[in-house]
């Protein structure tokens, strides 16, 4: 990384807190924070959506949060997981979802999730989660006649 | 409406086609060294998109100088010597790789370094420099587009109607950088300030109407450049104040790249950009 790039690169979101209420405040650009607390635009509307609950391990990553990506491939069908990315805010991860994973025309909808929001199923409660299912074969649709019509089953 | 004659024809298809080529080069020179991962994809998308532009537009050119028999003596389009087609007629290769500096149509803007105007082509990229020309260039070409899809060339209003929606994304890309960057830290902001204040001279002369643009414009195969001026200021000049940026007061540079006056950055550009087609002629993949 060079010199050029650092105020993109660097946008540690955790640094950004003292000057998210300087720039959501309005304040003038002289009246900012020193540089140790600069805040970006961006950086500033995480740390927004921190404090609002949305984000909530924004303020204390050091990095761009991680966000989880659903696409629908087309109409009718499920959005499905197909990824991550790093983005500041929701908005920018769209549009970064949109250039990472539909270069190929895998979509006609996106969805990001903040990944920290996803509540997952632990892997030691697989017992008591998954298994009680194996001998219930009577739930599967196999035993019924499928009208021609329906897909995506 | 007026007709317009086959050689002015072809100078206004290279006009369209010359400046997404260009500036696509210049944004394929990220590829790799991107600030982070999905911003080095998101310009080599728009350099894909600008480069399926060019194709486009060649491969119409190349079709009506071929189609006229211009093809043959396209000695003024510099597209003749070292291609590789014994028959003479022009493609759409040799129109992008088989044309010298000053046979390049494209706006000078968009052949300035990704380091900045006055530093040297070699010099590391500046991400404010090229989302500062992204922002007036993509705002720039959907007002254009939009204009074209109203084109007497069907051709041209076809490519037009598809590019617009491109240069729609290209726009939404560059413009919510230049919020984030012209509104971010005391250095993200001095950058797009500096970028701004530099290229906003050469924008000049994408409204200055010459012959040529109001010929194609009298016959509806173009537009006259300048009736985008005040869209384009209005679409610019309030993302401008959103990004906390100052707006350059006016210049009266002219550059003249759409009439084939290019700098020394368009020669490293086009050395680099045409040396494995001129160095094998033909080649395929």
């Amino acid at each position: 990384m060079t010199a050029a790039r650092r105020p993109v690169v660097k946008l540690k979101v955790s640094s950004v807190q003292a000057g998210a209420s300087n720039k959501t405040g309005g304040k003038p650009r002289a009246a900012k924070a020193p540089p140790t607390q600069m805040a970006t635009k961006v950086a500033a509307n995480a740390a927004k959506n921190a404090r609002t609950n949305t984000v909530t391990s924004v303020a204390v990553s050091a990095e761009w949060p991680l966000w989880e990506v659903f696409v629908r491939s087309k109409q009718g069908l499920d959005h499905r997981h197909c990824g991550s990315l790093h983005a500041v805010d929701a908005k920018q991860a769209l549009n970064m979802a949109r250039d990472v994973y539909t270069r190929r025309q895998e979509g006609v909808s996106i969805w990001v999730v903040p990944s920290n929001l996803i509540v997952a199923s632990e892997p030691d409660a697989k017992e008591e989660f998954f298994e009680p299912m194996a001998d219930k074969i009577y739930r599967h649709p196999s035993f019924y006649q499928l009208p021609e019509e329906l897909k995506h089953m | 409406m007026t007709d317009i004659a086959i050689d002015d024809r072809l100078q206004f298809l290279l006009r369209l086609a010359d400046s997404p080529l260009v500036l696509s080069h210049r944004l394929s020179e990220w590829a790799g060294h991107g600030p982070v991962l999905e911003e080095d994809i998101a310009l080599a998308n728009i350099a894909l998109d600008l480069l399926g532009q060019a194709r486009l537009l060649y491969q119409h050119a190349a079709t009506v100088a071929n189609r006229n028999g211009t093809g043959r003596n396209a000695h003024h389009l510099g597209a003749g010597h070292g291609h590789d087609k014994s028959d003479g007629d022009l493609t759409e290769d040799s129109l992008a790789y088989f044309r010298d500096n000053a046979q390049f149509r494209n706006f000078t803007m968009l052949e300035l370094p990704n380091s900045g105007v006055s530093s040297a082509s070699s010099g590391d990229g500046d991400y404010a420099f090229t989302i500062v020309r992204n922002t007036l260039y993509s705002a720039w070409s959907v007002l254009l587009w939009q204009a074209l899809a109203a084109s007497t060339d069907p051709q041209v209003a076809a490519i037009a109607a598809k590019s617009v929606k491109e240069s729609r994304y290209h726009w939404r890309h560059a413009s919510d950088w230049l919020v984030r960057l012209g509104d971010g830290t005391d250095e993200s902001h001095q950058r797009c300030q500096r970028a701004l204040d530099s290229l906003l001279p050469y924008s000049n002369e994408w409204f200055l109407a010459d012959a040529l643009d109001l010929a194609a414009a009298s016959a509806g195969l173009g537009i006259d450049p300048s009736t985008l001026l005040a869209p384009w200021l209005a679409m610019v000049q309030s993302l401008v104040e959103q990004a906390t940026l100052k707006w350059p007061g006016d210049s009266r540079f002219h550059s003249a790249g759409k009439r084939g006056q290019h700098g020394e950055h368009l020669s490293y550009l086009l050395t680099q950009m045409q040396s494995l087609a001129r160095a094998h002629p033909g080649a395929v993949w």
